[in-house]
């Protein structure tokens, strides 16, 4: 069914497009780039397999992580309140606004082996600098604003009348957590996923200046992308591409699980 | 200058039609972009009072230059020297998509002969060779090259795609090593950064990069004869609108005054 | 039945300062204007409002007082609301099955005890549905048998039908009646009739006191607190339900609820502005029409309140000045059948 009257002011379509236009054009240009005749050969080498399988093990690891730790930091932003909360809530977004490179170099001075944890982790026999932990931190770090901001906008909306009915009815706050809550904000909880998960998958600067970059290990798709530049911008583009599309596949994938739910 | 900006707004208000098809609203977006950078080139280029020179120099070169460039302008009266400094390859992509450049200074010779055609008569200017660059405490006794295959060294260098690389690459058949970096970086700040926060126990890069660290980071010296040598040629470009002070720099670099800053910033002889 | 529930709330920013007692089995309708309190003393029971200075207890065991504090969980009080607020998630099994396995109840027991509260709600074919696929009253009805399901101790009952449709209150309010019957529960409403049909005692809040307590019949026939007054202006008219009619003081024909059997006691109700005044007995032989005589007059709002013994009826004033209507006037109040209702008591 279609609604009658457009709602939309129709000036508005105009800007609406020229940002559409910013947008889509360079994704077009790109692609016009590509060296489709050797698409194949440049997007199966190895170097290129090893990233993409790096990318997807280490984003899929942050998101998970994201999850693990962003899900109870939402709930603690939308539910609780305390002094300070507002200043919390201020730094844990400050990833969204911080060049990533300057937030690889704040995860340097914290887990590298001189930073602030570093004695502590090098006690505890864990190396994190130049491994793939590394990587999946760098990504947590930058992805981790994506799922909490949209988790807790979820939570807020939900409100918490459902919450009080389960505690009426005897539920304990861990069984209204995964038997209400949740649920009820699974749509922005999966959007919240995809969004980090988009955001480690592509992200660089954070993970080139605090992971380093070794084949295998520490070189995700997007450092493997930026270095293939300087030999060969052809695999680059072609790269570039294969990223696009793992992005859109994901996003499309997600969006019908949700409109199934 | 403030005509520009308000055309795309007049174009705007054109279609008042019933239905406003997409193809003008099309052409409408795009000459709003189009308006909008042309203003924004205009404002860059227009400042008839002195005239810029534009360098695009290999990122190796930025102490030097900033310093050739005070002597330089004292030179000559109402010249204002502009510079990027960045990657060699990045710049050689900038120039090639037509990055209004009037001179470029490679920290290769490889990219430079990317530019065959634009840039007129590379000359070499300096040479540059690698060095171990260690934490100041040195934690892992790094004195040799051979230590850096010892296991448990976190040695650190640049990827064999990149010139720092190669240069490393060179240097481990030359020496018949075989080391395994845990990390292989972009470019020589990020592998000159890890050894500065102590992350890594070794790093290869430039003796330039080692002087200009000061007292960050200590560097061991590399045997010559098992040593990378990187040439660094400059060159100015066809289609500079300022070919004779484009000219002027390239002399002023090579020249004596150019190898007396470049000698004491750690730059060899070309 | 674990004991009487004990109320002493001071809620200073809210300036609720109020004591009240409910004793086991005893429901208790909380009338009064908005603001008046009614909100706090169901929030501050079921523990959504948390005040030291108040104190909650439920026989012998304190929920909530200066050191105690029983998590909402933990208290056996349970909620219904204006809204049914099912979980949109969970079948209407589901639901209702929610309380007893957050109560340690294992799955297939739960369903079972489910399936007995739908059927004792009339909605066992509604079981598979979701939420949002039910009517409001559906929906309400589901809620009811969650609500129970979790074997509250006390129920709260919070403008329970105010969000339905007037057509789908008589037969909730017949649920409600039947279900609340020897129940402890506190039901906060606007609504005269729902004190009148589901509660043995009405508490009427004003300013966050009470001004008013006592046997529901005793506090709508004969309000001495304002609002009391206002809301139980309601014409109600005791008696037995004899063939189709109520007779008591007065005959009154009227829609009666389902379940009316002669002999039943019954009460028939019906608003003051359904009553018109004449100067005598129209034609047409209308089957409500009382001759009486006016005890006063007074205004309300911009209308004129007309009342002739317990009866009153709302008139304009024009029409008061034609009737020239005085204390003492001999006149004569007709009542459309269809705009009473006659219920079991």
């Amino acid at each position: 069914m279609r609604t009658g009257e457009p709602s939309v002011p129709r000036w508005a379509w105009v800007p609406a497009a020229a940002g559409g236009l910013l947008v889509l054009l360079p994704l077009v240009a790109l692609l016009a780039k590509v060296p489709w005749s050797d698409f194949g050969g440049l997007v199966t080498s190895e170097s290129a397999r090893v990233a993409l399988w790096l990318s997807l093990r280490t984003a899929a690891a942050s998101t998970l992580l994201c999850l693990l730790l962003g899900t109870p930091m939402a709930l603690v932003l939308a539910r609780s309140s305390f002094r300070g909360l507002g200043l919390l809530r201020a730094g844990v977004l400050v990833p969204l606004v911080l060049p990533p490179v300057v937030g690889g170099i704040a995860l340097l001075a914290t887990f590298g082996r001189r930073g602030l944890m570093g004695h502590a982790l090098e006690v505890a026999g864990v190396q994190v600098a130049f491994s793939t932990i590394a990587v999946v931190l760098a990504q947590t770090f930058v992805a981790l604003p994506f799922l909490v901001t949209s988790l807790e906008g979820a939570l807020r909306t939900a409100g918490r009348r459902y919450e009080s009915v389960a505690a009426s009815l005897g539920a304990r706050p861990t069984r209204v957590l995964f038997r209400v809550t949740l649920p009820l904000v699974l749509p922005g909880l999966v959007s919240g996923a995809v969004l980090a998960f988009a955001r480690a998958l592509g992200e660089f600067g954070a993970t080139i200046t605090f992971a380093g970059s070794l084949q295998g290990v520490t070189r995700t798709l997007p450092l493997e992308i930026y270095l293939q530049r300087e030999v060969d911008p052809d695999a680059a583009v072609a790269l570039s591409v294969l990223l696009m599309a793992v992005a859109v596949v994901i996003i499309v994938v997600a969006r019908r699980d949700r409109s199934a739910w | 200058m403030n005509t520009h900006p308000t055309e795309p707004l007049a174009a705007l208000a054109l279609p008042r039609g019933p239905r406003t098809s997409l193809r003008s609203i099309t052409a409408i977006a795009a000459t709003t972009l189009l308006a909008g950078s042309l203003a924004a080139c205009g404002s860059d280029t227009k400042k008839d009072e002195s005239t810029t020179l534009t360098v695009y120099a290999a990122s190796s070169l930025k102490t030097v230059f900033e310093q050739l460039a005070t002597e330089f302008e004292a030179d000559h009266k109402g010249v204002k020297l502009s510079f990027n400094f960045a990657g060699s390859s990045d710049l050689v992509a900038q120039i090639q998509q037509g990055a209004p450049a009037d001179v470029f200074a490679s920290a290769d010779t490889k990219n430079m002969q990317k530019l065959i055609g634009t840039a007129l008569a590379p000359a070499a200017f300096a040479t540059n060779t690698l060095e171990i660059a260690v934490p100041t405490d040195n934690p892992a006794h790094v004195r040799t090259l051979a230590d850096l295959t010892t296991k448990g060294v976190q040695l650190v260098t640049c990827a064999p795609e990149v010139p720092c690389g190669a240069a490393a690459a060179t240097v481990e058949t030359n020496a018949k090593l075989d080391w395994k970096p845990v990390s292989e970086e972009q470019s020589v700040a990020d592998v000159l950064g890890k050894v500065e926060a102590g992350d890594a126990d070794a790093g290869l890069v430039y003796v330039t990069d080692v002087k200009a660290a000061g007292d960050k980071v200590v560097g061991i010296e590399i045997p010559g004869k098992v040593n990378a040598v990187n040439t660094y040629p400059i060159a100015a470009l066809d289609g500079s609108k300022n070919a004779d002070l484009a000219a002027a720099w390239v002399a002023l670099v090579t020249g004596a005054e150019g190898q007396k800053v470049l000698a004491a910033a750690g730059f060899g002889k070309a | 039945m674990s004991g009487a529930l004990q109320v002493e709330l001071d809620v200073a920013d809210r300036d609720v300062r109020l004591a009240l007692r409910i004793e086991p089995g005893e429901t208790v309708a909380l009338l009064g204007p908005n603001g008046a309190g009614k909100s706090t003393l169901l929030g501050v029971v079921a523990g959504a409002l948390r005040d030291g200075a108040s104190r909650v207890a439920l026989g012998d065991r304190s929920l909530a007082d200066g050191t105690t504090w029983v998590a909402p969980y933990d208290r056996g009080i349970g909620l219904l609301a204006q809204d049914a607020l099912l979980f949109p998630h969970l079948s209407v099994a589901a639901n209702v099955a929610f309380g007893p396995q957050a109560h340690g109840v294992r799955r297939a027991e739960a369903r079972r005890l489910a399936e007995a509260w739908l059927e004792r709600v009339g909605c066992t074919d509604l079981r598979r549905r979701k939420p949002g696929q039910l009517s409001g009253g559906q929906a309400q009805r589901v809620a009811i048998a969650r609500a129970l399901a979790a074997d509250p101790a006390v129920l709260l009952l919070d403008e329970p039908m105010a969000a339905l449709d007037v057509d789908a209150r008589p037969a909730l309010r017949q649920l409600l009646r039947e279900v609340l019957r020897d129940r402890t529960a506190v039901i906060a409403t606007h609504d005269v009739l729902d004190a009148l049909l589901l509660a043995d005692r009405v508490v009427v809040l004003e300013g966050g006191r009470v001004v008013e307590d006592g046997p529901t019949t005793e506090v709508l026939a004969r309000p001495r607190s304002a609002f009391a007054a206002r809301v139980a202006g309601l014409n109600l008219v005791a008696g037995q339900w004899a063939s189709g009619v109520l007779v008591g003081e007065r005959s009154v024909s009227g829609s009666a609820h389902d379940g009316l059997v002669d002999g039943d006691d019954a009460v028939a109700a019906f608003r003051p502005s359904a009553v018109s005044v004449y100067a005598e007995a129209p034609a047409g032989s209308p089957r409500n029409a009382w001759p009486v005589t006016v005890t006063a007059i007074e205004p309300s709002a911009d209308q004129i309140r007309v009342l002739a013994g317990r009866l009153s009826a709302l008139v304009t004033p024009q029409a008061a000045a034609e009737l020239r209507l005085a204390p003492g006037s001999e006149v004569v109040f007709v009542v459309k059948a269809n705009e009473v209702e006659i219920y079991p008591r």
